[in-house]
């Protein structure tokens, strides 16, 4: 919402600088984005009124013109095509601070002697002033400009931006505005006076109106001006309509918005004498009626639209726009004029269907006050008399079948301070609330004010709306700092989201950058985890979505960690370590999906960065499942690794990862063809982990173990078996015998020492024992019987 | 032989100073108080000798012992400290070499911001919860008293999920984490005092400053007797330790449709410190967060009475605290993930 501080001024005395009063307007609740000032540079410069133009001597393309200050005359040189005697005109005394026309800087005037002759002062162009670029011409003023004052006066101002907040429709005009300046600052709002004279016939001879439905329109109110003259506007009110940036187009039409920006009631005229049958029907519209608008487009209605008709059609879109067959032109003699209350959720959904915003809609749809239709009315029949030469028909139609009692509201300094810990007394109350426009009465026996809203403020319903109006007016700025003081509440558990943090803390330590990537992902991309094979759950689907990229919510963290591996890929030369924890969504038929916490990592590139020291090999299933135990034991747990069946993943350097024989992830290199859809290079490898499962385990505290007092003795063997043997099921074995404290590859040989078919497993094993020190013969008992066992078990022998 | 003995002292003596290095000084030791030396052969063969003679020559060879001794004992250490002198004067290592890369992980921006604004709302006594992601219209809206064609449903353009059905609107990517406000209202009675991260979602085309993914934190306390005075403590105690103790901040009325009173919370602009810049849009503030008193149909519809209790709530956007404190230049860059900007952090 656009306001001229000029216009402003003709309500409320403003004493502020622009800067200060956008300080208060913004505390207060109507925020100023941006002032526009015009003006505030114009030093000696003035109204002036051409009275002559001769021929400059020395030069054709020159004129002499004499301008009239009121105090004196004086003739300047002036080059413009366009002067001639009698235009109003702006004139610049030197030393005035101009925008010079060829360089486009700001420059002082100096006196100048062109072609001979003296010029000490200058007309001056649009493009010198700083308002266009226009350098052509003369910047010529109305004829009703008065000669001599200063420029800033007469076309000077300050344009705040304001942003009026969606429960504050009576801020939508300046009148609000000023209202509220009023009781910001202490000042007295004074309103234009209508008095009016009524010379013609009773309007009920010339209009009836009909309100087919209520609860669609509260109340209609409508006067009629006969003899009326179509002709441009007066000068104050052009100017007034094109600072708030609309375009002036004809007396009739120009009072009717003026009127609405100065009181926020939309308005509407129509040419009385092509409505038919001398009846105004408010109704809805017939499914598929149309009706041409004011902007030349045959509009389509639906049932639920409101339409203003006469007995024959829709002359109108209640609230919306006018219909072209009841416009006002050059023609027009005489005017309805209507100013309604509607529903404002028929005309926010009606202008919303035929994509038709308009000043009157966002107005309407903000809920106005049906109080608002009959001092705009009566404003805006005065301006068609004084302004456009009209009679106004006797009385005035007022039908209001919607009228709604006001409650009062009770309020006391206790409930302030309860609500907002500032001590407030009641007289501050009075003054705050009275300066806004409420009635407030005092009762005298108890502390409490009773208080009515004015009519204008649809927002005001609860002592806590009160209560903002009178601290809002004092100033929040006044409102003590405190800290909470009443009692800590009960703890609320959220174990999941510390374990998560855990979890991203640890990840992080194991060297892995954490991100955060999209919720919503396209279909080609959750298609791509699974190539060739239908998708095994339908994601959710956003019924609007800004891109096919985001059109399903992610039923996988891979997807767009796989993406975001990828893209790095093309800048990063060295290892990328990724990870992500955050939700992904199960649909659950209509119900709200399940939203289950993952976490997924993935490796991809050298194990080490480039360096002097050694160059690493390639990241690899190993690393990725050394990263999951190093996980796993963090949380003090163990896991066991079986083959996995993902099908995102590469089937034999895969594994399930379980505790207790229960699932709570996978880890393993990502399938070939995954990796070819995502278009990664190398080996990329994955782990991924179900958040709550994996909590569940890690919830049992870890048992502390003492600190053994015997050495542990250390013995390797090197064992050769069969190709197929897994390194698990040797580990089991040497496990299982007593005192063997731990177990421990070192080597695994496969090649020309070993016979064809075999391999060789190189263990470190430390025996140990809780209450003593093992002996020599001990010990060699044991690793015979280890020995014995992998043969007989395994077929195991020693590697010679 | 006391001749041979002297004649012994000043060769040992000699051939000692020569000596520079360690197995040189063994070699020294072996001739000359080895087993087989002279000097042992010689103290070996002593008692054999006449009495006189035995004290004279023992007594003389057993005092050339200990000094030979005392000597090899000073010479041991000279050469060791020669030597630890020679091994930390000439490593010949080239400091300015790269140390062996070691990986280094880090949390994104995001949050690492999310960390601290817990860190300093715990301690204040509010506990962390977290809500859907997908929502119901009316925990998103309708409970926060923006029922449908509410011209406060402009402020919030919404992501909507596909229901199969035309025309039926109920769940939603939500707008804000105001809706666990109800949720934990509904669940808990008075104290409460809690916030709550989480993702929100927008209809909107992204550009430098919108995004249509981002993080929220919202705060709510109800209990009896809290004001909107302990709303701007605990909000100013909040920007105080996110943009520093010295740094002004603005508490002004505003609107939405769940508070009343409402309020913005906005800091000196950290880029021109309040004078007006492009970042601030020539006002000197930064607006940081919106909150309010809970409004009263909003505890009443959970059965929380307004008259005997009040609380405030608070809501703010995440990424707009590293924005600010980093001079990021565009939102868009937090979700792209591109290592280059995350590992900044």
């Amino acid at each position: 919402m656009k306001a001229s501080l000029k216009w402003l001024r003709s309500y409320v005395d403003i004493k502020l600088t622009p800067q200060e009063l956008a300080g208060k307007l913004t505390m207060a609740g109507l925020e100023v984005k941006g002032i526009q000032i015009t003006g505030s540079s114009w030093d000696n410069i003035v109204v002036g009124e051409v009275i002559a133009t001769n021929p400059h001597p020395n030069a054709d393309r020159l004129k002499l013109a004499t301008v009239n200050l009121g105090n004196q005359q004086i003739t300047v040189v002036c080059g413009a095509p366009n002067i001639s005697a009698g235009q109003k005109v702006v004139f610049a005394h030197t030393e005035a601070r101009l925008i010079d026309g060829h360089t486009g800087k700001p420059a002082l005037l100096k006196p100048a002697t062109i072609r001979g002759v003296l010029s000490e002062g200058m007309v001056c162009s649009e493009k010198e002033l700083g308002i266009s670029d226009n350098h052509e011409a003369i910047l010529v003023l109305s004829p009703e400009a008065p000669v001599g004052i200063p420029l800033s006066e007469y076309l000077g101002d300050a344009i705040f931006d304001l942003d009026i907040t969606p429960n504050r429709p009576d801020c939508l005009c300046m009148v609000g505005i000023a209202r509220e300046i009023a009781a910001l600052t202490g000042e007295t709002l004074h309103l234009p006076e209508i008095d009016y004279e009524e010379s013609a016939e009773s309007i009920n001879s010339f209009i009836s109106i009909d309100i087919a439905d209520p609860k669609l329109c509260y109340r209609y109110c409508a006067s009629l001006v006969t003899g009326v003259k179509p002709e441009p506007s007066p000068d104050w009110l052009q100017q007034r309509l094109t600072g708030y940036g609309m375009r002036p187009i004809s007396n009739i039409v120009d009072i009717t918005n003026y009127v609405m920006l100065e009181y926020g009631q939309p308005l509407h005229g129509f040419d009385y004498h092509k409505i038919k049958g001398r009846k105004i029907i408010v109704r809805s519209a017939g499914s598929g009626e149309t009706i041409p608008t004011l902007d030349g487009v045959v509009r389509t209605l639906a049932r639920d639209n409101l339409v203003i008709a006469d007995e024959e059609k829709a002359i109108a879109i209640a609230g919306i726009m006018g219909g072209l067959d009841t416009e006002v032109t050059d023609a027009t003699t005489a005017i309805l004029l209507e100013s309604a209350s509607f529903n404002r959720t028929t005309i926010r959904r009606g202008a919303s269907q035929l994509n038709l915003q308009s000043e009157a809609s966002i107005r309407f749809d903000k809920g106005l006050s049906s109080d608002l239709t009959l001092a705009a009315l009566k404003r805006a029949t005065q301006l068609l008399i004084n302004l456009a030469g009209g009679k106004a028909a006797k009385g005035i139609i007022d039908e209001y079948p919607g009228r709604t009692e006001q409650k009062a509201i009770v309020l006391s300094a206790k409930e302030v301070k309860r609500l907002s810990g500032m001590e407030v007394s009641t007289d501050e109350m009075l003054t705050a609330l009275q300066s806004l426009g409420f009635e407030c009465q005092q009762d005298n026996l108890t502390p409490q004010i009773s208080v009515l809203p004015p009519y204008w403020r649809s927002d005001i319903k609860y002592t806590a709306d009160v209560v903002e109006e009178v601290i809002r007016v004092i100033g929040y700025d006044k409102i003590p700092i405190t800290q909470l003081s009443t009692l800590l509440p009960a703890q609320i558990l959220m174990p999941e989201l510390s374990f998560k943090q855990k979890l991203q803390h640890i990840l992080a330590g194991c060297g892995f950058q954490e991100i955060l990537t999209y919720s919503l992902v396209s279909q080609e991309k959750l298609q791509k985890l699974s190539p060739g094979q239908e998708l095994k759950l339908n994601p959710l689907k956003v019924a609007n979505p800004m891109s096919k990229e985001q059109e399903y919510l992610r039923t996988s963290l891979r997807a767009n960690i796989l993406s975001t591996l990828s893209s790095n890929q093309r800048h990063e030369e060295t290892g990328i370590r990724l990870f992500e924890a955050g939700k992904i969504f199960l649909p659950q038929g209509k119900e709200l999906p399940l939203e289950k916490e993952m976490l997924c990592a993935v490796l991809n590139g050298a194990r080490q960065e480039l360096s002097w020291h050694e160059n690493g090999k390639a990241l690899d299933f190993f690393d990725a499942k050394g990263v999951a135990e190093s996980l796993l034991s963090k949380l003090g747990l163990t896991a066991t690794f079986e083959a996995s069946d993902d099908e995102g993943l590469f089937p034999g350097k895969s594994a399930a990862i379980l505790i207790d024989s229960d699932r709570i992830g996978t880890v393993g290199e990502l399938h070939p063809s995954v990796a070819q859809a995502f278009e990664l290079d190398g080996i990329t490898s994955l782990i991924e982990v179900d958040v709550a499962e994996l909590m569940k385990k890690a919830g049992t505290a870890n048992k502390y173990q003492p600190i053994p007092r015997f050495p542990g003795i250390t013995r390797d063997i090197a064992l050769v078996v069969d190709k197929q043997v897994t390194y698990q099921q040797v580990a089991d074995i040497v496990q299982k015998i007593a005192l063997v404290k731990k177990v421990t590859l070192f080597d695994l040989y496969t090649g020309v020492q070993v016979p064809e078919g075999k391999k060789s497993f190189a263990l470190r094993v430390i025996y140990q024992s809780p209450d003593r020190t093992l002996t020599d013969r001990e010990i060699d008992k044991l690793h015979q019987k280890i020995v014995s066992r992998l043969h007989q078990e395994l077929g195991a022998t020693l590697r010679g | 032989m006391l001749e041979q003995l002297e004649k012994l002292h000043l060769e040992a003596i000699d051939k000692l100073n020569c000596v520079s290095e360690a197995k040189e000084l063994e070699l020294w030791r072996i001739r000359y108080l080895g087993k087989k030396s002279q000097l042992t052969q010689f103290l070996r063969s002593v008692g054999s000798l006449p009495l006189e003679e035995r004290r004279q020559l023992g007594d003389r060879a057993n005092k050339l012992k200990l000094t030979l001794e005392s000597s090899l004992a000073e010479k041991e250490k000279i050469l060791e400290e020669t030597c630890l002198t020679s091994l930390l004067g000439h490593t010949g290592l080239d400091i300015t070499l790269p140390g062996r890369p070691i990986p280094a992980g880090r949390l994104h921006p995001t949050t690492q911001t999310l960390e601290e604004i817990y860190s300093v709302f715990t301690r204040m006594g509010f506990h962390v919860v977290e809500g859907p992601d997908v929502e119901w219209d009316y925990y998103n809206f309708e409970a926060l008293n923006i029922p449908p064609d509410h011209p406060a449903r402009d402020m919030f353009d919404t992501l909507w999920i596909d229901s199969g059905e035309t025309g039926k609107k109920s769940r939603l990517l939500r707008t804000h984490t105001s809706p666990m406000q109800i949720r934990i209202m509904e669940k808990q009675r008075p104290p409460i005092r809690v916030i709550v991260p989480g993702r929100t979602y927008r209809y909107e085309a992204t550009d430098a400053t919108h995004e249509s993914m981002f993080y929220q934190v919202e705060g709510l306390a109800v209990d009896t007797n809290i004001t909107l005075a302990d709303l701007k403590g605990t909000l100013f105690e909040f920007c105080h330790h996110l943009f520093g103790h010295q740094r002004k901040i603005r508490f002004r009325c505003d609107y939405f449709p769940f508070v009343e009173p409402g309020v913005e919370v906005a800091t000196e602009c950290l880029a021109c410190q309040g004078s007006g810049c492009r970042l601030c849009g020539y006002s000197g503030w930064l607006e940081i967060l919106g909150a309010g008193m809970v409004h009263p149909d909003v505890l009443r519809r959970v059965g929380i009475d307004p008259e005997i209790y009040s609380g405030f709530a608070f809501g703010m956007g995440v990424e707009r605290i590293p924005l600010l404190r980093y001079g990021i230049d565009d939102i868009r860059l937090f979700y792209s993930n591109d290592l280059r900007f995350l590992t900044q952090f």
